[in-house]
């Protein structure tokens, strides 16, 4: 069992071109755009140990959307799961960016376009490429790293009042251990945070800090909440499940939400969308969606390697190259979605597991997990791989 | 540790507490523990309250705060009494 005053804790990972370690070694085939998701499970259909990560979007974004469109999809091939990278797009300007992006980290990655040449063809030229990237990826060996070399996220999601009591604060319990071992990890979530925004902002490691979340949260409610609300949230947050598994009011939601950065640490900057963190390890709060698949595939995009999930009532959500551990505290979703939970922390609510017992036994599980224990949501094949839009195409 | 409790309370400054047993039923002798100092309390169920769902530590009345984890959650809409079913029908937001 790992012990929060165990400094020794190792797991095995893939060292990549960059020096960063990921605790997957998966091939993928990246579209540019919504056009080109059939050529690319085509290549994942041809080349097995491949995968292809099917998006919405891509044609015609504009600004700041556009730029968070090419940064989530060069994130999501830089990320140290990732060994090696196909992009194919309908042209090749835009996807030949995308392999530029990805290839300043050094690892492989070719690019296709399908105008003048046509889904078959392209197909075939970019399944010989493929097919000889993951005979390469597949002789690539795990090495033992230290537990700094880990990069945790986290979100919650069907969060229910077994989830602020339980499982949140077991995520927290992990991150105040972790983080002084030198580990970096993010928590998002902009919207969820609303009703505990004083308690965050005074959760930053400096003012400076603390001001730079408040004006991210702040201009969320402007921009978003305010300009385009019919009525008020309260038919989405909390949602129709966090109703049902208790939870009334959305200060009583963030209030259990925030239970997850523990009770410690404290975040050192305020991250945009999928950005990479830059100022070393610690704990970051990134600017996303409260959304599951949105905010886990920013985290993706920004690097990170494990995810943890609190969850109450009982979400389903994974994604295509960041595992990610659910952990419930809540009794009956251990009885009725047994096949989902990664961790189950129900012993907190009967008192017969303490919440430095579950942190630990979280350390554990992601320590298992990056060592190739596959997660559930891996297993059950959940590849959520969702874009996030900040406005229409032009 | 020995006995399971019936509810949790996160903070002694708290007026609602969380069911964390299935299928509790009006009439129960409930067993609680406020988890931050772990002392435990005990209190008679009035309504038969789901797990996850809140129960009243104390009278409130209309208008009166809801304390949880030591916070403001939101206002009564209507009076309830010790044990009672605290949920959408009588607590909201004073946010929306």
């Amino acid at each position: 069992m790992a012990g929060k005053t165990n400094g020794n804790l190792t797991f095995w990972g893939w060292r990549r071109e960059n020096g960063r370690v990921g605790v997957r070694n998966h091939v993928i085939i990246l579209p540019l755009d919504d056009l080109s998701n059939a050529a690319c499970e085509a290549v994942a259909n041809n080349i097995k140990g491949t995968m292809a990560l099917p998006h919405a979007y891509g044609r015609l974004q504009f600004g700041a959307d556009l730029e968070l469109h090419f940064r989530t999809l060069i994130g999501i091939g830089s990320n140290p799961n990732v060994a090696a990278v196909v992009v194919i797009g309908i042209e090749e300007g835009w996807t030949n960016r995308v392999v530029e992006g990805i290839a300043k980290t050094g690892k492989p990655v070719v690019g296709f376009g399908i105008e003048l040449h046509g889904d078959i063809n392209t197909i075939m030229r970019a399944s010989y490429e493929a097919k000889k990237l993951v005979q390469w990826a597949s002789e690539l060996k795990r090495e033992e790293c230290h537990i700094s070399e880990l990069w945790v996220s986290t979100k919650c999601g069907e969060s229910d009042t077994t989830t602020g009591l339980g499982s949140c604060p077991t995520v927290g319990n992990m991150y105040d251990k972790l983080i002084p071992q030198g580990i970096y990890g993010v928590f998002g979530e902009t919207s969820e945070i609303t009703g505990a925004e004083h308690i965050c902002k005074a959760r930053a490691a400096t003012p400076e800090i603390g001001e730079k979340f408040y004006r991210v949260w702040k201009a969320y409610q402007e921009e978003v909440i305010e300009a385009h609300k019919t009525d008020d949230l309260s038919e989405s947050q909390p949602t129709k499940g966090n109703i049902a598994g208790g939870l009334t009011t959305i200060e009583e939601k963030a209030l259990g939400n925030l239970e997850k950065i523990g009770k410690t640490c404290r975040y050192i900057d305020v991250l945009e969308p999928a950005e990479t963190p830059s100022k070393g390890p610690g704990l970051y709060f990134m600017d996303t969606s409260s959304a599951a698949a949105e905010c886990v595939t920013l985290m993706a995009a920004a690097g990170f390697t494990v995810h943890t999930f609190p969850t109450g009532q009982g979400n389903v959500i994974g994604n295509p190259i960041l595992p990610v551990i659910k952990i419930t505290a809540n009794p009956r979703t251990v009885r009725t979605m047994q096949e989902h939970i990664d961790l189950d922390v129900s012993g907190i609510l009967r008192r017969e597991q303490t919440i430095d017992q579950a942190g630990d036994a979280l350390i554990d599980m992601i320590i298992r997990t990056a060592n190739g224990r596959l997660t559930c949501a891996e297993i059950l094949g959940h590849r959520e791989f969702v874009m996030t839009k900040l406005y229409r195409s032009a | 540790m020995s006995k399971i409790p019936h509810f949790l309370v996160h903070s002694p400054k708290d007026n609602v507490g969380v069911v964390v047993v299935e299928g509790l039923k009006a009439g129960t002798h409930m067993f609680g523990v406020i988890t931050e100092n772990d002392t435990t309390t005990e209190l008679v169920a009035k309504h038969d309250i789901p797990i996850g769902h809140k129960v009243a530590l104390k009278e409130l009345k209309a208008g009166d705060t809801v304390i949880k984890y030591g916070e403001d959650i939101g206002r009564m809409i209507a009076d309830v009494k010790p044990g009672e079913h605290v949920h959408v029908h009588n607590l909201k937001t004073k946010r929306w």
